[in-house]
């Protein structure tokens, strides 16, 4: 966003981080409501309208780093980046036609993700919330009805996760025999997540 | 003040113990003509008039978004055409114009009024079907609906001149568009354009003061323009709530400040300002479209396209302005050829939200028409 004067933001919540690199806050859950209702009443912002809410799964996962050291040599660093599951939210205002501002509600805790609902303050979330759920199994709390929307109801999954095994035509063969047998007990295995 | 106490969720008094009468279910869908598409509506009547509604959608599903997560980024294109299946050029120019922003290439000027001319040939071959269903659903069966597709059908021969196929186009490409204008195609273009001004007119004459229409449509699921920004509506469904927003004007993306063409606004925010809306801004695309095809200019129709589409790791989101509303898609690269994250932001599906809104203490003969003058494309919704 533009012209965002961010630290009018972080001022106010010291909470609320802001990443510069992708150029969004982020805040923590439990303060999310707040946050967004502090920024729809402000003058400078105005956050109207919510565009779009969208999940992003990352797995745990090690970034390596070149760099070189006194002797003029490369040397190499690994860091572990810890699994999160983050729900991003694409905010415009619709007032002074200005965005996009984007919110990142972040949950360490990417077997169980909670973060909290905004639909609450917009309304226009409440379908899209419950699309993240149903895709990734985030809990949204105070969401009015968080059901699944586009898989069946007890589907056990969640889909867009990117530890999910895709299912192959195994899994619906009416009568399984043979090689079929086989392998629909190597990809029940790996769904189990057993280790060969 | 919260939102609630400012706008209060609508809710209708049951009056069973006066009344004596039960609440009804009904399940209506997925396969009612009405719907458009497989979409289930479970509705719960008092009598004629609807006490809930649920919408049920995901009869459709494949999951569009990760399918595209596991190939590289052009191979998405020829999908997004089977999203909103009846505007497959927006919905190509959408996703270019989001991987556009990763990579830093500059679409030619050639290319650019191309994007433009077919981007507002969709618009009409859009809203043209959406008139004329939403006439259908008013019980005008059959007629008034293929004139709407007599109009369509020959922009759709336009698209299959120009790309080979009526509506899944896969036309555009990162940087431009996949091939140059035919012989004589903006002369034809030009001519069907030229034509569609007295296939309005005639429309117009035909329903715009028809007293059926204006009974069965005015005041019929009302949308005020708070509530339409809360709801995230966008497209033809928030101008006709009095909304001035249109992201042609706003972000100007494309060569869209070029252009001179008016945003009709609604008053009212009924089912009437909507599908009266559509009929004003079909003028505005003819208008749009005389512009584009007297100003275009000779040149090459690609920019330089990198052999490999390989962004650095970054997040990107990009939208236009779609017949349906605000198309948006949320990419996040990683350094491979294939996007870690790819989101559409669909906006019929978005507009659904505040289909129960509407429908609370209306009859069950109009939830049918609000549900037609949202303008939903299943394909779309269940992605």
């Amino acid at each position: 966003m533009s012209g965002l004067n961010h630290e009018l933001v972080t001022q106010q919540f010291p909470e609320v981080e802001w990443e510069e690199k992708n150029q969004c806050f982020v805040v923590p859950p439990e303060k999310a409501k707040e946050v967004l209702t502090w920024l729809k009443d402000h003058p400078d912002f105005r956050l109207d309208y919510l565009s779009c809410v969208s999940g992003v799964d990352y797995l745990e996962s090690e970034v390596k780093t070149k760099e070189k050291n006194e002797e003029g040599k490369m040397e190499v660093t690994v860091t572990q980046v810890p699994a999160k599951m983050e729900v991003v939210y694409h905010f415009f205002s619709m007032e002074k036609k200005m965005g996009p501002m984007v919110i990142k509600q972040r949950s360490m805790e990417r077997d169980n993700p909670v973060v909290q609902s905004l639909t609450p303050i917009y309304r226009g979330a409440e379908l899209m919330e419950r699309e993240v759920f149903d895709l990734f199994g985030v809990q949204f709390t105070n969401h009015p009805d968080l059901r699944r929307i586009l898989m069946w109801e007890n589907f056990e999954h969640y889909p867009m996760r990117k530890d999910y095994v895709t299912p192959n035509d195994y899994d619906y063969e009416p009568t399984p025999h043979d090689e079929v047998i086989e392998r629909a007990e190597e990809r029940r295995s790996q769904l189990r997540g057993d280790t060969v | 003040m919260s939102v609630a106490e400012a706008m209060p969720a609508r809710s209708y008094n049951l009056s069973k113990d006066e009344l004596g009468a039960d609440i009804l279910e009904v399940a209506m869908g997925p396969h009612h003509p009405s719907t458009h598409g497989v979409f289930r509506m479970d509705l719960k009547l008092d009598g004629e008039t609807v006490v809930d509604l649920k919408p049920i959608f995901g009869y459709l599903h494949r999951n569009h978004e990760k399918l595209a997560e596991d190939i590289p980024y052009l191979g998405s294109m020829p999908f997004t055409d089977r999203l909103d299946y009846l505007c497959g050029m927006t919905n190509n120019w959408a996703f270019a114009l989001s991987a556009e922003q990763l990579i830093e290439i500059e679409v030619p000027e050639r290319a650019e009024y191309i994007r433009v001319i077919c981007a507002e040939l969709t618009r009409l071959v859009n809203h043209c079907l959406l008139v004329g269903f939403f006439i259908n659903d008013l019980g005008a069966l059959g007629t008034p609906l293929l004139y709407a597709l007599r109009e369509r059908e020959k922009i759709l021969d336009l698209f299959e001149t120009l790309s080979g196929a009526r509506m899944m186009v896969n036309y555009m490409r990162f940087g431009g568009v996949r091939c140059d204008l035919p012989d004589g195609w903006l002369q034809e273009c030009e001519r069907i354009v030229d034509q569609f001004p007295a296939f309005l007119d005639e429309y117009e004459t035909l329903l715009n003061e028809n007293e059926i229409v204006i009974t069965r449509s005015q005041n019929v699921g009302v949308l005020t323009p708070e509530e339409a920004t809360n709801f995230s509506i966008t497209g033809p469904m928030l101008r006709a709530s009095g909304v001035n927003y249109d992201i042609r004007k706003v972000d100007k993306y494309g060569i869209y400040d070029r252009f001179d063409f008016k945003v009709p606004i609604g008053a009212h925010g009924d089912c009437y300002d909507r599908f009266m809306l559509r009929m004003l801004e079909m003028r505005e695309s003819v208008k749009i479209l005389k512009q584009a095809m007297a100003d275009i200019p000779e040149g090459p129709i690609m920019g330089n396209e990198p052999r490999v589409f390989k962004p650095d790791p970054q997040e990107t989101y990009g939208r236009i302005e779609s017949p349906k509303g605000e198309l948006g898609f949320y990419l996040i690269a990683d350094g491979t050829t294939n996007p870690y994250r790819y989101k559409v932001r669909p906006p019929s599906f978005v507009n659904l939200t505040a289909l129960r809104h509407m429908c609370i203490g209306q009859k069950v003969a109009d939830a049918v028409i609000i549900l037609g003058s949202i303008d939903i494309v299943l394909g779309e919704v269940d992605r």
